[in-house]
């Protein structure tokens, strides 16, 4: 008998029982929707993030004191408007240098009141990172060194206490104080649930002097090419560690924080993919019990069979072609479905997700492969039935 | 040459056990075109005989020949082969396939021969126009009555042409009108193809329809008389 042969046999008989077929077939439509979800859904959140902190800017490293926690909030730390020129001579370019120090405060106009993550900063910022004006103009170095009361509004912040009207040359009040708007900010998203259109920049001396606060929460410089990002970032720690010694700096680079992010978040896909490949699998040993059933509620068909003149491999081959059957078809209408419910789920939350072609790939191969090893056993059990104890099952 | 030839078959099952000696030493000859029926009371052997003869089981001992072949030297895949080209089985329940036509249960034994999709289903046709089924080449089991299911199970009999046809007890779930129908076809197969019938029966009405009667009790071939 041809192979073409034994594939019409068992697609004939997965037709003729197709409820069962259905139900079979179910375990492995989950386990398969399952992984193509999870994963879609853990590569749009590692797409997402990494595009966020490569939309910051290029090139980026961060200087805070202490050890470097990414899940902790930044702390006040040892570092200083001192330390940060020091870093300027360090780099040997003090306009890829900047500065930042951060509170929440209430801003008001009249009426109307917004929080909003005040940060103190700089001119440099501009240099730095990617933070294109809607309106107005950036912070000058005359603002930093007088402490003036200027401010540039992100852009949520902009909309919610201003709205239609234009910001610029307006007074706001942060913290009790009076402040002049300057300028606004283009919308840029959020970076790593930061949301930076809430954001509200102040000179960084007249923050220093309104909080209260003489230190800075972090140093920020921006390396002149891909290569000297690294070198730099080790130069930096040591000359912070030098000048204070005894108290340790950290720098992260961009680079170094997509990764960690990106292993984390694969490790996290890792896992939930796993947990569906369990799923699938046990979708697996669904099948193989159903094969057992049905060769045992088809032992006349099987004993009728082998009467024409079926040989054992004929027997085993169809049973074993409709159990990769049963799962192929499982896994491709589960990655029709997981594709469809990616797209939805995209396009429908704010949850981000993003097919990947080998994760689909992957859950094909997977269930093909459920189906041989979870078939061989039914289909070689068929194959052995003795076709006199076969027929005289009634 | 002898379409089949027995010589002292043997046949004991074994269950938990005990041994049923189903068949005790038969010897028997069967001959192209021949029309033979074994008769004997529940339980004396006949259906063992049959599958014996129909190399669907193996003998406990004793030696079969099939159109002259030694079947205790072959494989099960060459058993398989040479029970799809010399051998059809008609059984007393039917055994065809549930919700499956009549003409794909009729190409069946012709699947695992290799014949092309196309002349298996002509071949199918023929062999149930000539059951007098033409007109049912659609229908499925559950749509037919007992007789005409009991036709397109010979029309899968014959649709590879065989040299000898089995049926065990092909009447035993019929009515007598429906009975006498497929009496009637497998004489006219007999006579008019020369296709070998053996026939397993216990009522000796039926049997009357062969020109041979072999008699069996408790595994022996009690009187084997022609007419
Ligand atoms: N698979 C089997 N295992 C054990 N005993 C069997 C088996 N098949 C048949 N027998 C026994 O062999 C004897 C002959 O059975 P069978 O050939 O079916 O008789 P018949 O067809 O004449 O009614 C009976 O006693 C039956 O119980
Ligand atoms: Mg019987």
């Amino acid at each position: 008998m041809r192979r073409r042969e034994a594939f019409l046999i068992a697609l004939e008989a997965l037709r003729v029982n197709r409820m069962r077929s259905g139900l079979t077939m179910l375990g492995v439509i989950i386990g398969v929707l399952s992984v193509v979800i999870l994963v879609s859904v853990g590569t749009g959140a590692k797409d997402t993030i990494e595009r966020e902190i490569s939309g910051l800017g290029s090139n980026i490293i961060l200087v805070v004191a202490g050890r470097l926690n990414v899940a902790a909030a930044p702390t006040q730390g040892r570092l200083t408007l001192e330390d940060a020129a020091y870093v300027g001579r360090v780099v040997g370019d003090p306009s890829r240098v900047t500065v930042s120090l951060q509170s929440g405060e209430t801003v008001r106009v009249g009426q109307a009141e917004q929080f909003a993550t005040v940060v103190g900063t700089d001119h440099n910022l501009p240099n730095v990172f990617d933070r294109p004006l809607d309106k107005g103009r950036h912070l000058s170095e005359t603002d930093v060194d007088t402490r003036r009361r200027v401010a540039i509004l992100g852009a949520e912040v902009a909309d919610r206490l201003f709205g239609d009207v234009d910001p610029i040359g307006r007074q706001v009040s942060i913290a009790g104080a009076r402040f002049r708007v300057v300028g606004v900010y283009a919308t840029v998203g959020a970076t790593f649930g930061v949301a930076r259109d809430q954001e509200v920049h102040v000179p960084v001396t007249t923050a220093q002097r309104l909080f209260g606060l003489p230190r800075l929460n972090g140093i920020a410089v921006g390396a002149s090419g891909p290569d000297e990002v690294e070198p730099l970032q080790r130069r930096i720690v040591s000359a912070l560690e030098q000048r204070h010694p005894g108290e340790p700096f950290s720098a992260v680079t961009q680079t170094q924080l997509l990764g960690t992010i990106g292993t984390v978040i694969d490790m996290l896909t890792g896992v939930l993919a796993a947990i569906a490949g369990i799923a699938l699998l046990v979708g697996g040993v669904g099948v193989s019990n159903i094969m057992l059933v049905s060769v045992r509620e088809r032992t006349r068909e099987i004993g009728l069979r082998k009467a024409l003149g079926a040989r054992q491999r004929d027997v085993l081959t169809q049973f074993l072609i409709e159990a990769v059957l049963l799962t192929t078809i499982g896994g491709i209408i589960g990655i029709l479905l997981g594709v469809g419910g990616s797209l939805a789920i995209g396009a429908f939350t704010p949850v981000p997700t993003s097919i990947t072609w080998w994760s689909i790939a992957l859950a094909f191969c997977v269930s093909a492969a459920v189906g041989v090893f979870f078939g061989v056993a039914p289909a070689r059990r068929a194959g052995r039935l003795d076709p006199v104890v076969a027929l005289r099952a009634e | 040459m002898s379409a089949l030839e027995a010589v002292d078959l043997v046949r004991t099952y074994r269950l938990d056990g005990v041994s049923v000696d189903a068949l005790r030493g038969v010897t028997l000859t069967v001959e192209p075109g021949e029309f033979a029926a074994i008769l004997g009371p529940s339980g004396s052997g006949k259906s063992t005989l049959m599958h014996l003869l129909g190399c669907l089981d193996r003998p406990t001992s004793g030696v079969l020949r099939v159109g002259g072949v030694e079947v205790a030297g072959l494989s099960d895949a060459e058993l398989a082969e040479l029970r799809n080209r010399t051998i059809g089985f008609v059984f007393q329940s039917f055994h065809l396939l549930a919700r499956t036509s009549a003409l794909e249960n009729v190409a069946l034994p012709l699947v695992y021969r290799g014949v092309p999709r196309a002349e298996r289903l002509a071949r199918a046709r023929a062999a149930l126009e000539s059951v007098g089924l033409g007109h049912r080449l659609d229908h499925r089991p559950s749509q037919m009555s007992g007789g005409e299911q009991q036709r397109v199970a010979i029309a899968r009999a014959l649709v590879g042409e065989p040299e000898v046809l089995l049926a065990d007890e092909p009447t035993g779930n019929l009515d007598t009108r429906n009975g006498s129908e497929v009496m009637r076809i497998l004489t006219s197969l007999n006579e008019e193809r020369g296709v070998a019938v053996v026939l397993v029966t216990h009522e000796p009405e039926i049997a009357a329809h062969a020109r041979r009667q072999i008699h069996v009790r408790d595994g022996l071939i009690e009187a084997d008389t022609r007419s």
